[in-house]
């Protein structure tokens, strides 16, 4: 196992921000942690990095157990928290220099697993990092935490207030790693670039609510879900919410996603209590789970 | 030894590109050199000087003029009653006032002694000393003088015989207060740079999240703290020769000792205060609570050591305290080797104290210094 992590706690004072949470990665695995802001997703990392020393549990990284080879670790793995953390002052090259130094070897070394991000930098390599735009940015931490060929990747939150278009190019990069046999774990908050992942655990109040593959956890939603849209769309949340045979009632982008608590439900009886709402244009229609609607239902 | 090297590389790089930071380091401290050596000064000078001269004779008047020859003094009025005169000095007009009674000139010559009443504003207690000494020298003065004119032939034999001392001041032959405060002040300079920017840049990387990243790096705790905090010792160093060519061209401080000497010590001197700081930045998140915590040290160290009031006047408590003052030991050993041009041994006690300081504080910096919590 690339990541083993067993019965791993950890509570700061009162708050418990992780608790009893065990799973394992494969080798050459793209895992994705999901769960919303302050899920523990950070705190998990900093204990695999070793910057953080779990209440309870063992943790092992590459082989290596977290607590006792921490130095081992240091060597193999490479981290690129969540803020950006390199130096603002020192130019592109500077940077990843600085990073390659540190680590003693050379960006000549490993030049080619860094080279098809690296290419994308390079026309500004002379330009200071905290001059560069904030995708730019995501692929230059990226290089520097690549810089000495890591067994294992962390990536905490990486595509946070990045634009559209670099976020799809940033998990294009992370599937082209993959297949340099890196195992990857990577935390988001985002649902969509769950399903872009091997497999996922959601995570929630320092729990883990279920861990599979994208496909298999959408699978596992029974539930049939609906798409209601109406004019108001306030309105429509508020009336579904009072509507008797609810079951669950989330905002999703211009729909209103529903799901009923009777087997026999039939879409016509709600489409008439929302007229009675004075509610127009009423469209219900049937549609797939997502992982998100898992991870509602799951969280509630 | 590379991944030091380049570490203090990148160091530089960044002190160099800090366009706030350059001049703080290089420019104000000769600034604060050049002014304050010339400002810090104990002489008190212009005095405003009011009197109430009640007697009207020749000798009031030559008294009075004895004040007016001065250099010390501006002779400003002579007050017609005590009432106004208080309010004067109230007002901060008028800094003394020398009151001569009523038949001055006749109870002198008939009683061979008289009182004169002088009142001194004491709102700076420092100043007034000062001020009290001068008048006492000039009344002093005008009195053997006086003693001269009054006393009668037949009185010759029985005069008193008169002890006079004569002060030589050694080391510094005509008490310029400069010559001892320039090496005072270059103390302050190297020390104040050192402590602020070490105490700053540690705490700078935990600030903006480097610290973080370089945590989980193979990088040994030693090999960053020296990289990190060689290129401030170099500073240090480089503060102190810009100092010295400054006292020396400046204000003409002389240079006694050995110039070696003083950059051994200095060498050392600097380790300590980088141990402060960086101790300071392990225990503070921000650059602005590590700031003020180094200020609050560097304000106890520089009142007690000796820079500015003598040690050997501060109560038995505190004197034990300055044994804890490594700025003291700086103060003692500039002024020792640049004044004095003591040797080696002399200063073994304050080298060996340092040096102990020294292990102590870079002991107690690296051990709390966590890459994990």
């Amino acid at each position: 196992m690339s990541i083993s992590i067993s019965n791993i706690s950890k509570s700061y004072k009162k708050a418990k921000a992780l608790q009893d949470i065990s799973f394992d990665v494969k080798p050459g695995e793209l895992f994705g942690l999901i769960g919303p802001d302050g899920a523990g997703k950070t705190t998990l990392f900093r204990v695999l990095t070793t910057l953080l020393i779990a209440n309870e549990g063992n943790a092992t990284v590459a082989g290596f157990d977290v607590v006792d080879d921490y130095k081992s670790i240091r060597k193999n793995v490479g981290y690129m928290p969540g803020k950006f953390s390199l130096y603002q002052d020192l130019t592109v090259e500077e940077n990843l220099k600085f990073f390659a130094t540190i680590f003693g070897t050379t960006i000549e070394e490993n030049y080619d697993l860094i080279k098809e991000i690296y290419v994308q930098i390079e026309p500004f390599k002379d330009r200071r990092a905290g001059k560069l735009s904030g995708g730019m940015k995501q692929k230059l931490a990226l290089c520097c935490a690549l810089i000495h060929k890591p067994k294992v990747l962390f990536l905490d939150e990486p595509t946070t207030g990045v634009d559209p278009v670099s976020r799809k190019e940033f998990w294009d990069m992370l599937k082209r790693l993959q297949q340099k046999h890196i195992t990857i774990l990577v935390s988001t908050p985002y649902m969509d670039e769950a399903a872009l992942c091997d497999r996922i655990a959601l995570i929630q109040d320092g729990k883990i609510l279920e861990i599979d593959s994208p496909e298999a956890i959408v699978k596992n939603y029974t539930k049939q879900i609906y798409n209601v849209r109406a004019n108001n769309m306030y309105l429509l949340i508020n009336s579904l919410k009072e509507y008797e045979y609810n079951h669950s009632v989330y905002p999703f982008g211009e729909f209103v996603h529903y799901t009923n608590s009777r087997t026999d439900f039939n879409p016509e009886n709600l489409k008439v209590f929302l007229e009675s709402k004075s509610l127009i244009d009423i469209e219900i229609k049937k549609t797939v789970a997502t992982i998100e609607d898992t991870f509602m239902e799951l969280a509630k | 030894m590379k991944t030091i090297l380049y570490i203090i590389q990148k160091e530089f790089k960044q002190i160099f590109r800090n366009k706030g930071m350059l001049p703080i380091i290089f420019i104000l401290p000769l600034l604060q050199l050049v002014i304050l050596s010339n400002a810090a000064t104990f002489e008190v000078k212009n005095i405003k000087f009011g009197y109430i001269d009640n007697d009207r004779t020749s000798t009031s008047r030559a008294l009075v003029e004895k004040f007016n020859a001065s250099t010390y003094f501006d002779v400003l009025t002579d007050f017609p009653s005590e009432a106004l005169a208080s309010s004067e000095m109230l007002k901060g007009k008028v800094d003394i006032i020398l009151e001569i009674p009523h038949y001055f000139e006749r109870d002198l010559q008939k009683e061979k002694h008289n009182n004169l009443g002088i009142t001194i504003n004491a709102i700076d207690g420092a100043a007034a000393g000062v001020e009290n000494v001068y008048v006492t020298q000039v009344i002093q003065h005008f009195n053997q003088h006086l003693k001269v004119d009054l006393v009668q032939v037949s009185d010759q034999q029985v005069q008193p015989i008169t002890i006079e001392t004569i002060p030589l001041f050694w080391y510094n032959k005509t008490l310029n207060y400069k010559t001892f405060m320039v090496p005072g002040i270059l103390v302050l300079l190297v020390t104040m740079i050192t402590l602020f920017l070490s105490g700053m840049n540690i705490v700078r990387e935990k600030e903006i999240g480097t610290l973080e990243q370089i945590n989980v790096t193979p990088i040994k705790k030693s090999q960053f703290i020296i990289g990190k905090l060689f290129p401030f010792w170099v500073i240090g160093m480089g503060l102190l020769t810009v100092g010295l060519l400054l006292a020396r061209l400046i204000f003409n401080v002389p240079m006694i000792g050995s110039l070696s000497l003083m950059y051994l010590y200095t060498s050392i001197y600097i380790l300590v205060i980088l141990g402060i700081g960086l101790f300071i930045s392990n225990f503070t998140d921000t650059q602005q609570q590590a700031m003020f915590i180094a200020w609050f040290f560097k304000v106890i160290f520089i009142l007690m050591s000796g820079l500015f009031t003598p040690i050997e006047s501060m109560p038995k408590w505190a004197q034990i305290f300055t044994e804890f003052n490594p700025i003291k030991y700086f103060v003692e050993v500039m002024r020792m080797v640049m004044l004095k041009g003591s040797g080696f041994t002399d200063i073994l006690p304050q080298l060996l104290k340092t040096l102990l300081y020294a292990v102590v504080m870079n002991g107690l910096a690296v051990w709390s210094y966590k890459k994990t919590n």
